[in-house]
């Protein structure tokens, strides 16, 4: 079967796309006191290190970026076949009364965003939790619903959305695979 | 790349990747302790059994504080206080065990191969926690992970091991260890206590002089003399022992001048090690403790399994 690859974002619609999240999130935080942003490895971290510096660009002051490995937390390890190697944890700032900002870069089942909201709680009790997500695709398997979006894509289960990143991390493009 | 053993008898049988999977995963797992709860619910619903057929305080605690980090349910059994004392055989006793459904069981025995033999027996995972004179291996992964830190790498260190290495299990899990990761093995100790032939198992040379085996090596591994074992008529004295084969401040300048001094534990102070050296700055014994329980939750979690679906 041919793969069949269509564009949905390419670089300058990504780096809108941000960029209004960025405005959004001030917006719904008034400014950036107690903000802090933590990306869901690997792909939520780079875009969550992305917020950071357009957020920084427009309020002048610094954001955090944690980076958090939901692998510890999955609910779909089961049976006997090898694990999937553990990614590192890094949240070097405490989440107590903070507003914690959970970056991912695609946003499909929801269970991901479960898992990373576990890993988070067990490092503190935070003030609240929003989501920001560059792609929500649907098919939600949880009641969870993202507060910032970059797009909407409708797409069916069978499709894959991959969000391309370039040697310095930064985001070039989304792709809808079929 | 993922590990595809069920159990985990000794670094013999593992490869370098697999190693190397191991460490990272023990080092990415560190955090957690570091953490306000520390505990992640990977493992719940497991049961891990702690049995222990010979004294220990530090790898049984490590192995049970592991498991407990990662969620699993833990039950300790020593052999004074089990059925052994009352002549119940391994095979025994690992079938009564397992008809209690088990996940892992975590061993030490004191015969070498007795894992190898629960392991073709029993369903679930089996993790040695030292057998015998044979493998000691999660000793031997968290020595490995303790110079990493350090050094960034195995590859390329010199190693030196002094003391009784026929019975050591820690020594052999650090040769088969440390060869498979690229670093060269000097091992030192009285002629009673060297194995004819150590040198074939890689990249290892034997030294019957201590300070040829110290000079110039980035790592200084000391044995613990088993007094307990063999060790008293394999010596003429503990002072002549301490003398020749222990490591001082007159000795450890012989080193690199920042190598790093390594135990097992527990140690006989002023037998193999000088507590001046012991409490020395150059000394990362309370490390390699605490670098346990990480590579321990590594093992736990890599024999467990698991299965992701498949889309």
């Amino acid at each position: 079967m041919a793969e069949e690859k269509t564009t949905i974002l390419d670089g300058v619609g990504v780096k809108r796309a941000l960029t209004r999240i960025a405005h959004e999130i001030l917006e719904r935080n008034k400014g950036i006191a107690d903000l802090v942003l933590v990306g869901i490895r690997t792909g939520g971290v780079h875009l969550a290190r992305e917020l950071s510096a357009r957020l920084e660009e427009i309020e002048g002051g610094r954001v955090p970026v944690g980076e958090v490995d939901i692998t510890l937390y999955r609910d779909d390890v089961k049976g006997h076949a090898p694990h999937l190697p553990v990614g590192k944890t890094d949240i070097p700032f405490s989440v107590e009364k903070m507003k914690v900002v959970l970056v991912d870069d695609v946003l499909f089942t929801g269970r991901t965003i479960r898992a990373a909201m576990d890993a988070i709680m067990d490092h503190g009790r935070p003030d609240c939790i929003q989501l920001a997500v560059l792609i929500d695709r649907g098919h939600r398997e949880l009641p969870i619903r993202a507060d910032f979006v970059g797009r909407n894509v409708p797409t069916s289960r069978k499709e894959n959305i991959v969000v391309m990143f370039d040697a310095d991390n930064r985001p070039t493009e989304v792709v809808l695979e079929k | 790349m993922g590990f595809k053993h069920k159990d985990i008898i000794g670094l013999q049988d593992l490869t370098r990747e697999e190693i190397q999977l191991l460490l990272d995963t023990a080092e990415n797992m560190k955090e957690i302790s570091d953490r306000d709860i520390k505990k992640v619910p990977t493992l719940r619903g497991k049961t891990v059994v702690n049995v222990f057929y010979e004294a220990s305080t530090r790898t049984r605690t490590s192995f049970e504080i592991a498991a407990k980090r990662l969620s699993a349910d833990t039950i300790n059994i020593s052999a004074s206080t089990s059925s052994t004392t009352k002549g119940e055989t391994l095979s025994d006793t690992a079938l009564n065990i397992l008809a209690m459904k088990p996940d892992i069981i975590v061993m030490r025995h004191a015969a070498s191969g007795a894992h190898h033999y629960l392991a073709q027996r029993v369903s679930c995972s089996v993790i040695n926690a030292g057998d015998g004179a044979h493998e000691h291996p999660s000793q031997g992964l968290l020595d490995m992970l303790t110079m990493r830190q350090k050094f960034g790498t195995i590859e390329g260190l010199k190693v030196a091991i002094v003391g009784d290495i026929t019975h050591s299990r820690v020594a052999r899990s650090a040769i088969f260890g440390l060869t498979k990761m690229g670093a060269a093995v000097c091992l030192a100790g009285p002629p009673t206590m060297m194995p004819p032939g150590i040198e074939r198992l890689g990249n290892v040379t034997v030294c019957t002089d201590m300070r040829d085996a110290i000079e110039g090596a980035d790592v200084v591994m000391m044995l613990r003399i088993q007094l307990e074992r063999q060790g008293k008529t394999l010596l003429p004295t503990l002072r002549e022992y301490a003398r020749y084969y222990g490591l001082n401040p007159g000795n450890l300048p012989l080193a690199k001048k920042d190598a790093m001094v390594m135990h097992p534990g527990p140690i006989n102070r002023g037998v193999e090690l000088s507590s001046y050296v012991a409490d020395g700055d150059q000394s990362y014994i309370l490390k390699q403790v605490e670098n346990g329980v990480a590579v321990r939750m590594s093992m736990l979690y890599h024999v467990s399994g698991g299965e992701l679906p498949t889309e």
